[in-house]
């Protein structure tokens, strides 16, 4: 399983890279892995303002639907709108071509409350 | 996940890296390399099922015919030796205890139920038991191996000593796989051709291999229950638990084809035809999502500002154009094809039409045999 030791976790199984005051978000390799296929995936609008940890989304896949969580919170600045005609794009490149939004933090402390990748590998199991 | 019961491929499952869920009672692969991925090779090539959670019973005596059909809803004692029967036990409200598939071997009788129904069922059959009827249980002890997709039929030909072509659709046989006696069945959950073989436990891991081994380079790939769930709603096969319940009947589910009326006695029969004559039921209608958003099991159906029914199944269906597809226990009125219907999902309505099931046919038919 791929836990890029360079991002951010949360123990919703999302992960975040944050460069300066904004933050790319996505969900992991094992969370993908654990959904299986992916075939939906609907994103908050640009411009709205999400807390810390609040349901922002649905990931539907073939078995399941899921409820997206952001680990951070703040002002949605952009939205992969290329995951809607490509929604495998989650199951092949989680934390690349399958990122979901991008975040203009409001509370750059938040990022406090996130997991390292030592430490979401402990809990990233079934 | 220690308290399921595993199945005599449960190690199998676990070399393939499948994951395992929790069905019917036993540790059972829901996927192995993906649903589309094992979807796309029954529809196309071919894949591999183990199903042996599903309840095995044998039926021996002579009254196993008169007896049973007391007792379901399709004719039991007007099959032919070798012929296989869709069949339904309903309970005296015309509800379903479990449908099922009733195998008639020159000796005997296997009944095949569904794994969650099979304790339910094994205690209603012996409730009911009468005159010269003995039951056998064969339930996690017996294997079921399905091979099903356009190359099965094939691939299997080579592992068996009767010409398979010779056994039509849902009609079965007596053989040996690999040289291990087997009864081999064409019969199936996916809307593909193919066959179930019904073997001893102990005989299946190598049967499995075997089949794997030999025809992995033709695209033989192991399938789970996921993919199994979405090629059997494409083929718009009902499931038990959902398009059919001890409170939905099967006249509700459409399976009116199976009810056999001039049978003059059943368990079931006079609320089914009371039923029948009301008309005013809800019934089991395919839905088609206009849109990308699912429907999914429980979401419910609107007709403008008048609740309508409420989803049973839904997937994704690769092989009608990735549309999103369902089944809906939906008011008589709004049953008609191509009915604009609305899905509230996640608080939202979104459109929906009543379409024809099955949602998908295979194109080659050479379905000749009597279900």
């Amino acid at each position: 399983m791929n836990i890029p030791s360079d991002l951010l976790y949360s123990k919703e199984h999302e992960w975040a890279k944050v460069n300066g005051e904004i933050a790319t978000i996505g969900i992991t390799d094992f969370a993908q892995g654990s959904l299986g296929d992916i075939t939906f995936v609907e994103l908050p609008k640009v411009g709205a303002v999400v807390e810390q940890f609040s349901n922002v989304g649905v990931i539907e896949s073939v078995k399941t639907v899921s409820d997206l969580y952001t680990p951070l919170g703040g002002e949605i600045v952009e939205v992969n709108t290329a995951v809607d005609g490509d929604p495998a794009a989650l199951n092949n490149d989680p934390y690349g071509s399958g990122w979901l939004i991008k975040i203009k933090l409001s509370d750059k402390a938040q990022t406090q409350q996130l997991l390292d990748a030592a430490a979401y590998a402990d809990i990233a199991h079934d | 996940m220690t308290s399921e019961r595993r199945t005599a491929l449960y190690e199998e499952h676990v070399a393939l890296h499948a994951r395992m869920v929790p069905f019917g009672g036993f540790s059972m692969p829901v996927q192995y390399s993906g649903i589309l991925k094992e979807h796309d090779a029954v529809r196309h090539r071919a894949g591999l099922f183990d199903l042996s959670h599903m309840g095995q019973f044998i039926l021996e005596g002579n009254d196993v015919a008169a007896w049973a059909d007391g007792l379901t809803i399709n004719e039991v004692a007007t099959m032919k030796p070798f012929q296989a029967r869709y069949n339904i036990f309903c309970n005296p409200n015309g509800g379903a205890h479990d449908d099922v598939i009733f195998y008639r071997l020159p000796d005997r009788w296997l009944l095949v139920v569904n794994a969650g129904n099979a304790d339910k069922m094994w205690a209603h059959l012996n409730a009911h038991r009468s005159g010269d009827v003995r039951l056998r249980s064969l339930h996690g002890d017996a294997a079921l191996i399905a091979i099903q997709g356009p190359s099965a039929v094939g691939m299997l030909q080579k592992h068996v000593d009767i010409d398979l072509a010779t056994i039509k659709y849902y009609f079965c046989a007596e053989a040996k796989v690999d040289g291990v006696p087997v009864t081999l069945a064409r019969t199936g959950y996916t809307g593909e051709d193919g066959f179930e073989l019904f073997l001893p436990g102990d005989r299946a891991p190598a049967i499995w291999r075997s089949l794997l081994a030999a025809h992995e380079g033709e695209g033989l790939i192991p399938c789970g229950l996921g993919a199994r769930d979405v090629l059997r709603l494409e083929a718009g096969m009902p499931l038990y638990g959902h398009e059919m319940t001890e409170e939905i009947t099967p006249v509700q589910a459409g399976l009116t084809w199976a009810l056999k009326l001039p049978k003059p006695e059943f368990t079931g029969k006079g609320a089914l035809v009371q039923q029948l004559e009301g008309d005013r039921f809800p019934r089991i209608v395919g839905l088609k999502m206009a849109g990308r958003v699912g429907a999914r099991e429980g979401y419910p159906v609107f007709s403008g500002d008048a609740r309508v029914g409420e989803i049973r199944s839904g997937s994704i269906a690769p092989a009608v154009g990735n549309a999103n597809i369902a089944t809906a226990l939906v008011e008589k009125d709004v049953t008609t094809i191509g009915t604009n219907l609305q899905v509230e999902v996640r608080g939202e309505r979104h459109d929906a039409t009543v379409v024809s099931m099955p949602f998908y046919k295979r194109q080659k038919t050479e379905r000749k045999g009597d279900r």
